[in-house]
Formats: C-alpha cells, structure tokens, sequence
C-alpha cells in the first residue's frame, strides 16, 4: 500500500489540532503552520496526480481490513485532480486570507481551515459511501466555523439557515445510505457497483428510491435549481475569502454526482435506467440561467459573486447530466476552471468590501481602484466565458458535448443566453463601481466608509493575480489537461478497472468462502487481524 | 416490533419536518434533532431486525446474530448528529443574541452596516 495516499487527510488532520493546542495564542506561528501544511499538501497532491496520470487505481486499505468490509480511499485520476485543485486553491486562500487580515478577526481561523481541507480531501478520495457521509460532516462542520468567523448579526442569522439547511442535508443522506444498504448490504462503492448492476430491474423499487434520495442530497451540496436556496445568503454574508474556499464545496457536490452516478448508478444499469435523464439536465440549465439572473440583479457585491457561483454550477451540472464521456471530459475541464473562477470573483469582492462595502453603485474612488478594477475585468471575462480564458474552451467544450443530445437546442439556448446576460450584469457592476465613481464630485473631506479599513497587503494582490495567472495558464495548457480529462472520463464509463482494482483482495484471508467455518483458515492466514473471524461475502448476502 | 419500529421513524420523521417548517429557530432546532432521531432509528432497522442476537459470527455452530455494520454506523451518525445539534444551538443562540430576535429568517431592519 502506497501510504502518500492517505496523506492528503492525515496531514491537516495533524496540523489543525497542534494549531490548536500549541499555537491558540500566536497568530504568526499559526499562518506559519497553516501554509506550510498547504504547500506541504500542494506538493503531495502533485505527487498523487503524477502517481495516478497513467490510469492506475491505487487503494488504501485502512487498518489493513480489505475492500467490501474495511473503509478504502481509491486515488484515480479524478479524484487525483481534485486533490490537487483543493491544495492549490486553499493555498491560494490562505494566502490571501492573511494578506487581508481576515485570520485575525477571529479565533481559530486556521485550525478551521485545516480541518475543511481535510475533510474536503477525504471526500474526494474516500471509495465508501458512509465515509463520504462522514466527510462530508467534517468539511461541513468545519465551515460552520468558517461561515460565521468574525461575527455580526448578518453573518450568524445567515449561519443559521445554512446550518439548518445542511443538517437537513445530512439527514437525507443517512436516510439514501440507510436504504442503500438494506438493499445490497453494503457500502463500498465499488462492491455497490457490483451488486446493484446485478439486479433485476424488477427488484429495484426501494433502491430507486435511495439513489434519487442521494441525488437530493448532492444537488444540495452543488446548489442546484430548486435546493439552492441556501447558497446566496450563506456566501455573501460569510467572509468572503471563506466564500471563496467554499467554491471547492459546490464541486464536492458535483464530483460526488459525477462518482456515484456513473460508478454505481451508471445510466447502463438497469436499476438506474430512466432515473435522471427527464429532470436532471432541466434542472441544471435553470440553475444556470437562474444564476446569470442573479448577476444580472444582484445588489451587492458579494450575491454577484455568489450568483457567478451558482450559473457555473448550473453549466458544470449541464455537462455532467449528458453522462457521456465527451460531455464528462468538458466538466472535468470547466470544474477547475470554475473552482478558480468564483474564488478569484470572490476574494475581488473582498477587495472591494473592504474598501468602499459591498452595494453596487458609484462611490468615490477607492484606493488602488485601477489595479483592482483590472483584475475584475479579468475575472469577469473569465465567469463570462469569453475568449481568450478558459471560460469559452470549457463552454466551448460542453457546447460541443451537447450537440447530438436530443435537448441540444436548449442546451445551446441557455448557455449562451445566460453567458450574455452574465456579461451584461459583470459589465453593470464594474461600470457602476469603478467607472462612474470616477464622475463623481469627492468633497475635500471625504473619508472613506469602509467598514474594515485594515490596509490589504501587496500579499492579496499577489495571490488574486496569481489564480488569475493560474487560470491563463490552465488556457495555455489546454491541450494536455483535455487528453487528461478525456482519460478521465473514459475511467468513468469504463468501471472496471475501478471495481476490480478496489475488489481484488476482497478473498484474501480466507481462501474459500466455504471453507470459513474449518480451522484451515487459521493456516492460511498470514497476518495477525486475519485470525478474527470476519464477515465474508456469504454471510452478506444470508439476509 | 416491525409496526412499533416503522411507526415510530415515521412519527418522529413527520413530526420533525413539521417543527422545521415553523419559522423560530427554537423549534427549527426541536424538528432537527426528532429528524436525526427518526434517521437513527431507521438506520438501526436497515439490519434487519433481530432481537436477542449477539452481533457478531459464530465460528463453530450456525447461530442467529445481528447485522454488526449498522450499529456502527448508527453510533457514528449519533455522535456526528450530537456535535451537530451543539454547534447549531450556538450559532442559533449567537444570532438570537445579536439580533434580538430568533426569527429564522433573515431580518432586514437590524442594522446589517457593521460587517457588511
């Protein structure tokens, strides 16, 4: 076993309680820590990506129990980029968090961060459906934390709701796991894929059930149309920077569809046939055009970015409800490109905030309005999907994906539609904040109202024009991370080499299945856990 | 047993969804935690029902026993739904505090100008 795989969740799992225990007192050494645990990760999710780029599937089998019993983390290539997309993007906001002084307005800051980041890795690499539940609490629990660092009442009635709204979330999801396993009697993804492929189409009625009831609970994660209530009020009102890790959780939605739905609930299986194609696709375009909408009318700052959000999930979710491998391969290019997009969106609202607060009109000239109101014009062109960036390949690509659907034109209609009517409102902001305030009148005594008026650091510059930087070259490398992302996809739809990989050592300490109850077994045995008599495949399937 | 235990996920579950839709957070939070109940137990009977079973194989005589894997599960989704619930009275309990008002919606007449 390749121990760097587990590495990912052990190392903020280390981090975050030491920053605790050792460091509560002692900002400095806090950020020292916490960026040294993400460039630290950042180097190890390159490691994996490297590991995993030529196709193999590596699992971790922890504690050394094997597959359909034990918990496994599986590093394939998705989940590899994925890691390596968390890494960068929480350096990037980590960075940016302590150039802006955001770590200091409250306790904890980067404890909490580790631990998002650790649960956040953990989601994407774990092969157990549980353990992605229990993940998915972490990285959650985590960001309660986060959402409300700082304090005001604005920000902790906004906490509420997002709180409320995600437990609810989680209690759909023990009830989905709940109904999965008793109907197959496990939870391993792999072995899920196994047993519900086998089936009969006739028996699947509970199991239907779980898989829409699952499916409810991503498309909260990933804020599609009618769960998305809790997105806007929850991003613009947590502290930006925090918003702008949180655009990684909406993918962790994304992916986990992208996973579950193609792995498990595969559209060739029967047990699955008929389940999304109706709606999904449906409800993924109005998120998108819902989204462009919210630019289009968003009043301050922070919903812009937060609606900018939702109409990239909305096109994410386009092109991943095609389910097939073209249309995988151009989500798997847009999702990174829109994980960078909305967090450079939002830590540029941030810089905004601090300087002028957060409502969308003409204000007298803020500091550093030039250099800020060009890194907008970037970020908006890439939210847009505009060329030169990435935004229009991705788009470009999902367009493309679409063409032979049978909802094709409407598909096209809403893309391009919402991509207008989010340049239109990207263009009415930026002219409403940096332009006309160039017309206004500035008193001679004219002080600034900002509400934070800590000066921002050269770091925020940096790391803003860094992800900008990052998201040109993600342009320039087109190329290879499209061969990369078509390699993906065909993983996806081929699951063997998934399955069997994550299996293989399912009949390891006992040979024979019906030879479980003879003392044989203890000859056989060459570990020490082995001796223990463990649930093996027949006793499963004796429900 | 099957009755007492089906009726009982569906009381608390019904009865859970009706107290979330109220617009305090006091009862918000009541509805929250019956939910987490009736999903435990309801996680509980995805074993099957075995009363009296020891949870565990026996390797010398085919015995009865209890499906181990969701009273696993159950005590870890009790434990995750506990913390839960924790954090959620907390933050219920700042916002309330601060706002002077535990209506769960947002409020637009506190003054919103000091964060945002």
């Amino acid at each position: 076993m390749n121990h760097l795989l587990i590495a990912p969740v052990v190392l903020p799992a280390l981090v975050a309680p030491f920053i605790i225990m050792a460091l509560r007192y002692h900002i400095d050494l806090q950020r020292v820590f916490s960026v040294a645990s993400c460039v630290l990760l950042t180097v190890i999710a390159v490691a994996l990506t490297a590991q995993a780029a030529d196709g193999t599937v590596q699992v971790y089998e922890l504690g050394n129990w094997q597959a359909p019993f034990g918990i496994v983390l599986v590093l394939d290539r998705l989940s590899a980029l994925m890691v390596l997309l968390t890494a960068v993007l929480g350096l990037g906001v980590v960075l940016y968090a302590m150039g802006s002084g955001w770590d200091e307005r409250g306790a904890n800051f980067h404890a909490l961060f580790q631990f998002q980041l650790m649960g956040i890795m953990g989601a994407f690499l774990t092969g157990d459906a549980f353990n992605l539940f229990v993940f998915f609490e972490v990285l959650l629990i985590a960001s309660y934390g986060l959402m409300i660092h700082g304090g005001g009442t604005r920000r902790f009635q906004a906490g509420v709701q997002y709180v409320v709204y995600n437990l609810i979330g989680s209690s759909l999801f023990l009830f989905a796991l709940g109904t999965l396993y008793a109907v197959t009697g496990t939870l391993n993804m792999a072995d899920l894929a196994v047993r519900v492929a086998e089936l009969p189409a006739s028996d699947t009625a509970i199991l239907r059930v779980g898989a829409i009831m699952l499916l409810l609970v991503f498309a909260i994660k990933a804020a599609l149309l009618p769960l998305h209530f809790w997105l806007p009020a929850s991003y613009a009102n947590a502290p930006l920077p925090v918003a702008a890790l949180f655009a990684i959780m909406t993918k962790v939605g994304a992916y986990a569809i992208l996973r579950m739905y193609t792995l498990v609930f595969a559209p060739d299986v029967p047990a699955a046939a008929g389940l999304m194609e109706a709606w999904l696709l449906p409800a993924a375009l109005m998120t998108a055009a819902i989204g462009a909408f919210g630019v289009l009318g968003s009043r301050e700052i922070g919903h812009l970015a937060a609606f900018g959000a939702i109409t990239s999930v909305g096109t994410l979710l386009t092109a991943i409800s095609l389910f097939t491998p073209e249309a995988a391969a151009a989500a798997i290019y847009y999702i990174v490109h829109s994980t960078f997009t909305a967090a450079a969106l939002f830590l540029i609202a941030d810089m905004v905030m601090e300087r002028q607060g957060g409502e969308i009109t003409a204000k007298p000239v803020m500091a550093h309005s030039g250099l800020i109101s060009a890194l907008f014009f970037v970020a908006a062109i890439a939210m847009a999907g505009m060329p030169p960036l990435s935004g229009f390949l991705g788009k470009l690509l999902v367009l493309d994906a679409a063409r032979d659907h049978a909802l094709a034109p409407w598909v096209w209609a809403v893309i391009l539609i919402s991509s207008l009517v989010t340049i239109l409102g990207l263009a009415r902001a930026g002219t409403a904040i940096f332009w006309k305030s160039h017309g206004l009148d500035t008193p001679e005594d004219y002080v600034a109202e900002a509400p934070n008026p800590a000066p921002s650091t050269a770091l925020t510059f940096v790391t803003v024009i860094g992800l900008l930087g990052l998201l040109g070259l993600y342009t320039v490398a087109a190329g290879p991370v499209m061969r990369y992302a078509e390699a993906t996809a065909a993983d996806l739809f081929d699951r063997r080499a998934y399955v069997e990989t994550v299996l293989a050592n399912r009949d390891r300490p006992v040979e024979d299945p019906n030879d479980a109850h003879s003392h044989d077994t203890f000859h056989h045995a060459d570990h020490n856990e082995d001796t223990y008599p463990q649930p093996d495949a027949q006793s499963e399937e004796s429900h | 047993m099957e009755l007492l235990v089906a009726s009982a996920i569906g009381i608390l579950t019904a009865a859970g969804i009706y107290l979330m839709l109220r617009r305090r957070t006091f009862p918000v939070i009541l509805g929250l935690s019956l939910l987490t109940y009736g999903v435990n137990i309801f996680l509980f009977a995805t074993g099957r029902l075995v009363t009296g079973a020891p949870p565990i194989l026996n390797k010398y005589a085919e015995v009865a026993y209890a499906d181990p894997l969701p009273q696993a599960l159950v005590l870890t989704a009790i434990v995750i739904s506990f913390g839960m619930t924790a954090v959620v009275v907390m933050i219920a309990l700042a916002a309330y505090l601060s706002a002077k008002d535990d209506n769960i919606n947002m409020t637009h007449t506190t003054e919103a100008g000091e964060d945002a």
